[in-house]
């Protein structure tokens, strides 16, 4: 059965995207990582839905939409930083440091 | 190993390496674009796992239009050309690299949990669905019966993203 490949490939997947986030410094590609972890989610999902009935395949539908709720309302902050500091580095937005 | 297996192997360790190289690439744009080979890897695995509705929305709504709008931000940003690579200096990398390579362990070792016996249907019971009521039936009925409340709260949700980057957009409303 593919249960268990999924999972490996699911798990290697999330640990990817958690490890670009911990790694870069860009705003908009820490962004595609978590798309990253979305789809390695999604995946896990589809994989225990073959096993489990329908509900898995339903809920990476809401998954999806809450991708692209996220990604619209996260590019149109990131456009108004842009707009204000000119950097999309996390290093340079630092308002909040003491 | 079936066939089968094979091509899911094929497929799994495309998305892993083209998932490492999305991580890794200095420039946002190849960023972007290798993490669509990622999306479009998924998408086969997912038809290889009997979703292949799901493997249709993957590409049309992922790959289609998700990272064409990251896409657009970035050449919109103008920010493509890295002059050089924003991955953190050796003391960031050494703790990033090791707190991920300890979920990572948690995760491998969550594999071995098998689903309890009296959940799991007959080990084809998405592809009998699919071939008694048709593959997109078999998750629009559901979509449309138990989940019909999660549904409808999710276009509220799509209503709010809307208006909301809207807002944060413009200029000056």
């Amino acid at each position: 059965m593919l249960l268990a490949p999924a999972l490996f490939v699911s798990a290697v997947l999330f640990t990817l995207g958690v490890a670009g986030v911990l790694l870069r410094r860009n705003a908009i590609v820490i962004f595609m990582c978590v798309e990253l972890m979305l789809n390695a989610v999604n995946l896990t999902f589809v994989a225990l839905a073959q096993q489990l009935g329908v509900g898995g395949q339903i809920f990476v539908f809401f998954v999806m939409a809450v991708a692209a709720a996220e990604a619209a309302v996260g590019l149109a902050i990131l456009l108004a930083i842009y707009r204000h500091r000119q950097t999309l580095n996390l290093q340079n937005i630092n308002l909040l440091k003491g | 190993m079936t066939p089968t297996v094979i091509v899911f192997w094929a497929f799994g360790g495309l998305a892993v390496w083209s998932g490492y190289l999305c991580i890794t690439r200095r420039n946002p744009v190849a960023s972007a674009l290798w993490l669509v080979v990622t999306l479009f890897a998924l998408a086969a695995l997912f038809v290889l796992l009997d979703a292949q509705f799901i493997a249709v929305l993957q590409v049309l709504v992922y790959a289609g239009a998700i990272m064409v709008l990251f896409l657009f931000v970035i050449m919109l940003l103008n920010i493509g050309r890295a002059a050089r690579s924003d991955i953190k200096g050796a003391w960031g990398l050494g703790v990033g690299v090791l707190l991920s390579g300890l979920l990572m362990v948690q995760l491998l070792a969550l594999r071995f949990g098998a689903p309890p016996p009296q959940l799991a249907l007959p080990a084809d019971a998405m592809a009998r669905a699919a071939a008694e009521q048709g593959m997109v039936a078999a998750v629009a009925r559901p979509l449309f019966s138990t989940y019909l409340v999660p549904f409808e709260i999710t276009s509220v949700l799509l209503l709010a993203a809307l208006v909301g980057a809207v807002v944060l957009a413009k200029r000056r409303l």
